[in-house]
């Protein structure tokens, strides 16, 4: 309570009243890069930030080597492209990359770990990308596999402020040797830990400028959990909206998960 | 019968197992095949664990939409009714009980109702997607496959030698030679193609399995 009133003395001091900020064209919003205006506290900027539109460039800014980075997308669809060319400029190197697969050969992802920035990488299904297995072999990449459904929960749970798990799936497995098992009634289940990274790079249909999300068809699969579950959340989209375009029942993503914001090329 | 006519028998075979109002997950390869082969009258909706329940036909190849894809990642329609889902909630479905059937193809299955699809020993195990959910939540698992192995090994085995995806979550077993299913913890064989004899059956088979009386001819 405390803090949204002095959050709303903060937006009058600096743009009048929020509500006319709220309701601004978006070419008036647009020109203005990184650390303009923002309903959120940005964590890497710092401070209050009411324009989470920024290029691609700049969004990826703050990421560091070393750090642990979720790349939503089922391959290559649903994948924020955009900002993983923008990741690869940017050079940064030693990353975890928690996604389902790391891209296609030399594409998405596939490509960042081609650009020798990828060290590990954690989810469900790596075996289509050939350029993964050799990494592996060559002990480049370091692989943890996990069951999509388990991977997937894994970061729900992130997400969600639940540290731990317990599941049927894999039970008795190769996947899940060494870890804790308990019996609930007739069902074995293992322990599996929460998912949570220090950014998340998704994809969206469409934003409106406050970072409510929708989803286009199966390019939604992994966007929604991820956007829930890292520290800084960027968010690549195809159209960006007015607020109150997007009908609050198609909401998918609400805005306070998201912080930062990308005008990404065609889908 | 070369290994085209066999696919085609399994698959004919395995969508007469689905009921009106199924929801279904269809893995790689023969069991893509079974939505080709239902039932006049049968009602089934498509679940595909990339997000998606109401999944419609190949499209033309002008139709095709790059973010609509099974699991397969090939492309897909929508059917009226359709509806889009986040990967958690779509794995939500499939362990929660909500799945009524999976058909998934498998490398060895075993007396115990075992069944090993996501592994071969020798190859890098870095993939493994949504077989193990599937396996260990869909109400029934039906698992469809050539009977024996391209160099003639048994499928059906004792015991799985090949890394397992789920224990004792085999339903039902469709070959090309016939239909096997879990009766009282018991693998048994309902079912013979046609045109073969129990022991062609035997001699193909390593597991152990009781037959019902009576064996029916496989329905198709």
């Amino acid at each position: 309570m405390a803090e949204s009133v002095i959050g709303t003395e903060i937006l009058k001091n600096l743009c009048g009243d929020p509500q006319r900020f709220f309701y601004s064209k978006l070419e008036l919003i647009l020109p203005k890069q990184g650390r303009s205006v923002s309903a959120g506290r940005d964590p890497v900027f710092g401070g209050v930030d009411l324009n989470k539109i920024v290029d691609a460039d700049t969004a990826v800014q703050g990421i560091k080597d070393g750090a642990v980075v979720m790349v939503g997308g089922f391959g290559l669809v649903g994948g924020p492209l955009g900002l993983v060319d923008a990741l690869i400029r940017k050079g940064v190197k030693d990353l975890t990359i928690i996604s389902n697969n790391l891209g296609e050969p030399g594409r998405g992802l596939g490509r960042l770990l081609l650009s020798n920035q990828v060290r590990r990488a954690i989810g469900s299904y790596f075996t289509s990308n050939p350029d993964v297995i050799r990494y592996h072999r060559e002990g480049r990449l370091e692989v943890t596999v996990l069951p999509q459904g388990t991977f997937a929960e894994a970061i729900r749970a992130g997400g969600a402020g639940i540290p731990a798990f317990f599941t049927p799936t894999a039970m008795g497995t190769a996947l899940t040797v060494d870890k804790e098992v308990r019996r609930f009634g007739e069902l074995d289940c293992v322990l599996e830990e929460g998912l949570r990274a220090d950014v998340a790079l998704v994809k969206a249909n469409k934003a409106d400028t406050l970072g409510n999300l929708t989803y286009y068809k199966t390019a939604r699969n992994f966007n929604p959990v991820m956007a829930t579950a890292a520290d800084l959340v960027i968010a690549e989209v195809d159209e960006l909206v007015d607020v109150g375009e997007l009908s609050p029942e198609a909401i998918v993503t609400p805005h306070l998960y998201v912080d930062r914001l990308v005008l990404g090329g065609k889908r | 019968m070369n290994d085209q006519e066999k696919r085609v028998l399994i698959a004919r075979r395995a969508a007469l197992e689905l009921q009106n109002g199924d929801v279904v997950n269809l893995g790689i390869g023969i069991p893509t095949m079974v939505a080709d082969y239902l039932r006049a009258g049968v009602e089934i909706f498509l679940h595909t664990e990339n997000g998606m329940l109401g999944v419609g036909p190949t499209p033309s190849q002008d139709e095709i939409d790059p973010n609509l894809v099974n699991a397969g990642k090939l492309p897909v329609s929508e059917l009226p009714g359709a509806s889009y889902f986040d990967s958690a909630t779509s794995f939500s479905m499939i362990r929660g009980g909500h799945v009524d059937v999976a058909i998934m193809g498998a490398l060895q299955v075993d007396e115990q109702g075992n069944v090993a699809n996501w592994s071969v020993p020798g190859q890098d195990v870095l993939g493994v997607g949504g077989a193990m959910d599937l396996a260990a939540g869909a109400r029934r698992v039906i698992v469809t496959a050539t009977h024996t192995t391209k160099s003639g090994a048994a499928k059906i085995v004792k015991k799985c030698t090949l890394p397992v995806t789920a224990f004792g979550r085999a339903d039902t077993i469709i070959t090309e030679l016939g239909v096997f299913v879990f009766r009282r913890g018991r693998l048994t064989l309902v079912e013979l193609a046609p045109g073969v004899g129990l022991p062609d059956v035997r001699c193909r088979t390593e597991a152990d399995f009781e037959v019902a009386e009576p064996l029916l001819p496989m329905a198709i």
